[in-house]
């Protein structure tokens, strides 16, 4: 698998886009979606909510587990992924695209986020 | 993602024992599914496969077709000698000695106090030999208790978890897969059976038996035919739309069909009566048995005042519950969820779950599950959820 070099990522798996009018788009990675299997049920953020970079904003149900979601950065969430929500198994079939959870008008990103080469890195080591 | 969710629960998987430190057991098979691309699982100490694609594909695929599962992780133990028979009914909680040649029974083998060691499958291959299969959590504790148990008696317990591969394939198609590779009579082997025979030219312990809820057959082989059968296996069904299964969606078959998993609905703490199961204690066989006083107490008090009862529980909502989530009703904690996953049959979450008597009955309202501080609306149902037609 691959992670696409427009991207950048969190430690904690998900990535997020460059933004386009200050807003961002949240998912996670091809790596997590592997290693939870099916996902049957996502639970997103509130439109309007706000997240904090490095707090959980939701979760992911897979057959064998339950995941907290993190949120990358710290903002107000203007979009939830409504395909995925009605259609959790886009989280497998296409995580950085189709997949993809919800949008975010960032206000604050951590500095500690990784370019696709070091998150690729990351999950090898 | 947290990073530490990413590593997938092994009691998600039903082995709760700790962690070995110990090298992980490969069977014969590992490099085929390592070359099929399988997702593998620590599980009992050994390394298996946990998936190799989607986990409810595969469900789905054994459900409405046919999979092959690779099972070399189970305990078999050979009992063998003149008293074989009488060893085993003193052993274990059912009757064994009237287990015809060529059959099998469902069994478990209990503590003294009646608390359940293991469920079993024992096999009767001869007259004076049997084939009994145990969880691989507990193979050792059971194979333990057999050898203990076997003290005066002309009978000899042997560890067999070395010699055997065990393959299953399972599903509606699968008669027709098997028949393909094999001269032997399976439309004259019936459920709970088991005769030796020759399946692609391999000499084979031909099983109808499984823990999916469908049609299906386990294929005891030595280790070294494993990887020959198991390709032979994949040729044969596939037209027929078999695909290799990994424990995930075992898991899940199992779940659905209301089969127990030792270590979730039973354990040292519950007798076969507190799980639903005292049908498989037989009191009235020749000869002792270890436990009998206690299971003569506990089948008592199950009749006068049952404690918790296993039923099944739906999720009225999308998020699952889960093993050792309290199940509640006006606010009270009455049980406890003992298995939980997202049934792709059902296409809802689905719970096995210990609750109280008085909440227990079908359709009893209120009742919901903990999952992590809300309490989720679920249905209480019958166990199965989902029965095979035919």
């Amino acid at each position: 698998m691959s992670n696409p070099q427009q991207l950048r990522y969190s430690k904690e798996h998900e990535w997020l886009s460059a933004a386009e009018d200050g807003v961002s788009t949240v998912g996670i990675t091809e790596f997590a979606a592997n290693a939870l299997g099916d996902v049957v049920y996502a639970q997103l953020p509130e439109v309007g909510s706000a997240v904090t970079a490095g707090e959980t904003c939701g979760e992911l149900e897979s057959t064998k587990s339950v995941s907290d979601l993190y949120s990358p950065v710290t903002g107000e969430v203007t979009e939830i992924n409504e395909d995925v929500v009605n259609d959790p198994s886009l989280v497998n079939s296409a995580p950085f695209e189709g997949g993809w959870l919800f949008k975010v008008r960032v206000t604050e990103e951590p500095s500690d986020l990784l370019s696709a080469d070091e998150y690729t890195a990351q999950n090898a080591g | 993602m947290g990073r530490n969710d990413l590593a997938l629960s092994r009691h998600a998987l039903g082995d709760d024992r700790p962690m070995s430190s110990t090298e992980l057991r490969r069977t014969a098979l590992d490099a085929l599914h390592r070359s099929l691309g399988a997702t593998m699982t620590d599980f009992a100490g050994w390394d298996m496969p946990l998936r190799y694609g989607s986990e409810r594909d595969e469900h789905l695929a054994v459900r409405t077709r046919a999979g092959l599962f690779d099972l070399s992780h189970m305990g078999e133990i050979t009992v063998t000698g003149p008293q074989a028979a009488a060893l085993l009914n003193h052993a274990l909680v059912g009757n064994i000695a009237s287990v015809a040649v060529g059959r099998a029974r469902y069994t478990m083998i209990c503590r003294a106090d009646g608390g359940i060691l293991d469920d079993l499958i024992v096999y009767r291959l001869a007259e004076t030999e049997y084939l009994v299969v145990a969880n691989a959590s507990n193979a050792q504790v059971v194979l333990d208790a057999l050898t203990e148990r076997a003290a005066g008696f002309d009978a000899e317990v042997r560890d067999d978890r070395d010699a055997y591969a065990l393959i299953a394939v399972q599903g509606p198609e699968s008669p027709g897969i098997l028949k393909s590779l094999t001269d032997a009579d399976l439309d004259g082997l019936k459920y709970y059976a088991g005769l030796p025979g020759t399946v692609a030219g391999v000499p084979a312990l031909i099983a109808r038996t499984g823990y999916t809820g469908e049609d299906g057959f386990e294929l005891f082989v030595k280790p070294e035919h494993a990887v020959e059968l198991w390709q032979a296996l994949s040729k044969a069904g596939e037209a027929a739309g078999l695909v290799p299964c990994g424990l995930s969606c075992r898991d899940t078959l199992r779940l659905e069909a209301g089969m127990p998993l030792y270590g979730h609905e039973l354990s040292t703490e519950l007798t076969p009566f507190d799980a639903g199961l005292g049908r498989v204690v037989k009191f009235d066989k020749e000869g002792d048995f270890v436990g009998r006083e206690a299971l003569a107490e506990a089948a008592a008090r199950a009749q006068e005042n049952p404690p918790r009862v296993l039923v099944g529980l739906i999720a009225e909502g999308r998020r699952v519950p889960r093993a050792g989530y309290p199940v509640v009703a006006g606010g009270e904690v009455i049980g406890e969820v003992t298995s939980g996953a997202p049934s792709p049959t059902l296409g809802r979450p689905i719970a096995m779950a210990y609750v109280d008597t008085a909440h227990s009955a079908v359709g009893t309202p209120g009742v919901g599950v903990d999952i992590r501080g809300s309490h989720e609306p679920h249905r209480v149902v019958a166990l199965p959820f989902y029965k095979r037609q035919n």
